[in-house]
């Protein structure tokens, strides 16, 4: 294999690998049909995002001989080439990427100005095709928005906020910060935020719905899209189905799928919010409404020096997956100590990654697998 | 109990945004007291704190719109809630641009403060963040802890040097000793001490001023007292660092009263916002 890409090309491709930086630990590089892939996936198998580019991207591009060269590689040893974007940009005129088979060797060449050549020589592993199973196409809603607007919508959450939850409606947008349940869920700060529909390039909600996910891994994508200008779309379903966001160009398509929380009802944030239903539009700004006399009496009331009672109210949907809603009230308590970090549904693959304390061929326990190993012939292949 | 305002000027927003701000990095929580004419944020002396306490005084027709109120009752026309000043200054971080920015009381699972902005949007219809601050309502009982502090029978009051000055070397010295002294006299004159095993600082500063009491209680017992002697406190270096540095405010005026070897009492002014802040000697 042996590709070259120059000028600006570099700084996307340097742009690319940091993206796929905020994802997962390890860069997986693949050459495929269409050109050559770099992916990644967290270590939940919640977050994966994969950069095609196409054989145009690069002045040069010679696929390698058998054409179905992959390999996996620290995410770190990569970006650690692509270090500074200032000085790639002032100084770097061509990258160019090599495959040293014999030695196991990708040997990246960055030519510099004055005759400077930077060579890394970097060792990767051989593994499985990492491909996660989704189709943009059968999404029911979809929506295209100007990074601009991505970018500004996120500020107004804190750059710690793990979990957004996106409602839409046929003319709104609802994105607000999702909080787990549990001591802080009552003290924590909630934050909204509503866009018309016509802040968007493209609008298409197929029926009102409601998925959340998790921001930080996003961040990554904004931050392309907004040097690439590159309007980025969305493409969701009902929750547990994975979210899609991409930005493409003629030469390059980026997708980043995170998994949804699956719930049996559609999750409401603000329990008590009545006045913030997705169907309604934003009640008049009334006065009256905010009547706090019966609240306080019935915190007076009490013996307590506060209102540390919270007047009863419907019991927030618990972030549990899989069980059905009947069980949870009573299990509350008990599905609290779940393992906090496997929430969301883990994405369906298409292969199985072998780790060192399994065998090849014996798949993840928590890994439904919508479609066999890629070695499977009859397979076809998704995007 | 209600309480809506309304806030449309950008310079209003802004000023109220850098005094919120100032307050957030002096506490984490502090009691918002809401009457007709003003809003304070109140921090009682506690343990907990640290024995500092702070009194911030807004007068609300400067800042405000629109201001209603109807407190816990008619003779009692006042709303006292705790709040995370941080979460107050996040959301109005979101709504620097806005184009009205309104606050209200509501009730959500727990009582809140809900601050909504409209924002200038890419379409006819504005974008609105909300943001839904918890609070906690102050039982009419505990109200006495949160009354105006009253004006010690301070020894000495004099205005501080230029803010940047004094922030300066009160952070040099902070690397150097836990503990500083301060003493001044009614000539102007201000000295800040430090002394450890290792070294003795002591910066000098004159002609500061001596601000004019009038003829209210306590000054009586300084008519007769000699404009050389020095007064001094002994506080915390790292409490008077976090008043200094959090400060956003410009203030006109910034003084400070010293009851010997007590308290340090703090005062900025500002045209429409008034800072107290009390330091206890250290024991």
């Amino acid at each position: 294999m042996d590709c070259v890409a120059t000028g600006g090309n570099v700084k996307v491709l340097a742009k690319a690998i940091h993206s796929l930086s905020r994802i997962g630990e390890e860069l997986y590089l693949e050459s495929v049909e269409d050109g050559l892939a770099l992916r990644s996936v967290n270590s939940s198998r919640s977050a994966f995002a994969c950069f095609l580019l196409s054989p145009l991207f690069f002045q040069r591009y010679q696929a390698p001989a058998d054409h179905s060269f992959r390999c996996k590689m620290p995410i770190k040893s990569v970006q650690a080439v692509f270090k500074s974007l200032a000085s790639l940009d002032r100084s770097v005129e061509k990258c160019r990427i090599q495959l040293n088979s014999e030695k196991s060797r990708l040997t990246i060449t960055l030519h510099c100005k004055h005759g400077l050549l930077k060579t890394h020589n970097l060792s990767f592993q051989d593994c499985e095709s990492l491909q996660a199973v989704f189709d943009k196409e059968s999404c029911a809603n979809v929506l295209q928005a100007q990074p601009r607007l991505m970018v500004d919508t996120v500020l107004h959450f804190p750059p710690s906020l793990e979990e957004v939850n996106l409602s839409v409606s046929s003319d709104r947008v609802w994105l607000r910060n999702h909080v787990e349940d549990g001591a802080d869920s009552l003290r924590a700060m909630m934050t909204e935020l509503c866009l018309s529909s016509e802040e968007f390039d493209h609008f298409s909600v197929g029926s009102q719905t409601s998925v959340t996910f998790c921001l930080k891994e996003l961040r990554g994508l904004l931050v392309f899209a907004d040097s690439s200008g590159l309007p980025v779309s969305m493409y969701f379903d009902e929750p547990g189905s994975p979210v899609i966001l991409s930005v493409a160009d003629s030469v390059l398509e980026a997708n980043f799928v995170l998994a949804t929380l699956s719930e049996d009802s559609h999750p409401k944030n603000h329990v008590n919010s009545d006045t913030k239903h997705p169907d309604t539009e934003q009640p008049p700004d009334d006065f009256m409404s905010d009547d706090m006399d019966s609240f306080l009496i019935a915190m007076e009331s009490s013996e307590l020096p506060g209102p540390s009672h919270v007047p009863t109210s419907p019991p927030r949907p618990t972030n549990n997956r899989k069980h059905s809603y009947i069980e949870e009230e009573e299990d509350e308590q008990a599905l609290a100590d779940g393992p906090p970090n496997k929430k969301f549904c883990s994405l369906f693959f298409g292969s199985v990654l072998p780790t060192p304390s399994q065998l090849p061929n014996q798949t993840m326990p928590s890994q439904e697998v919508l479609a066999s190993d890629s070695e499977d012939e009859n397979q076809t292949e998704t995007s | 109990m209600k309480f809506r305002a309304k806030i449309i000027d950008v310079g209003c927003l802004n000023h109220f945004t850098r005094v919120v701000n100032t307050v957030s990095r002096l506490t984490k929580a502090c009691v918002l007291r809401l009457t007709c004419d003003h809003l304070y944020f109140v921090l009682s002396g506690r343990v907990a704190s640290g024995g500092v306490s702070m009194w911030c005084e807004l007068s609300q027709g400067n800042f405000f719109d629109e201001f209603q109120l109807e407190g816990v009752s008619a003779d009692a026309n006042e709303i006292l809630l705790e709040v995370a000043p941080e979460n107050l200054s996040r959301a109005l971080k979101t709504a620097q641009n806005a184009k009205s920015v309104k606050i209200k009381l509501t009730k959500k699972s727990s009582a809140c403060l809900t601050l909504a902005a409209e924002l200038p949007s890419l379409s006819s219809v504005s974008r609105v963040v909300t943001h839904d601050i918890p609070v906690d309502v102050i039982p009419r009982r505990l109200w006495h802890d949160f009354r105006e502090p009253q004006m010690p029978d301070f020894d000495v009051s004099i205005y501080l040097p230029p803010l940047k000055t004094l922030k300066s070397v009160v952070d040099r010295m902070k690397n150097l000793s836990n503990s500083l002294v301060l003493e001044a006299n009614l000539n102007g004159e201000m000295n800040l001490k430090i002394d450890t095993d290792l070294v003795s600082v002591t910066t000098h500063f004159k002609d500061l001023g001596n601000p004019p009491w009038g003829d209210d209680g306590s000054q009586s017992s300084s008519a007769h007292r000699d404009p050389e002697l020095m007064t001094e406190v002994c506080v915390d270096i790292r409490k008077l660092q976090q008043f200094l540095t959090g400060q956003q405010v410009h203030p006109s005026r910034a003084m400070c009263n010293i009851v010997d070897r007590r308290i340090l009492h703090l005062i900025f002014l500002h045209e429409d916002v008034s800072l107290q802040y009390f330091i206890p000697a250290l024991a």
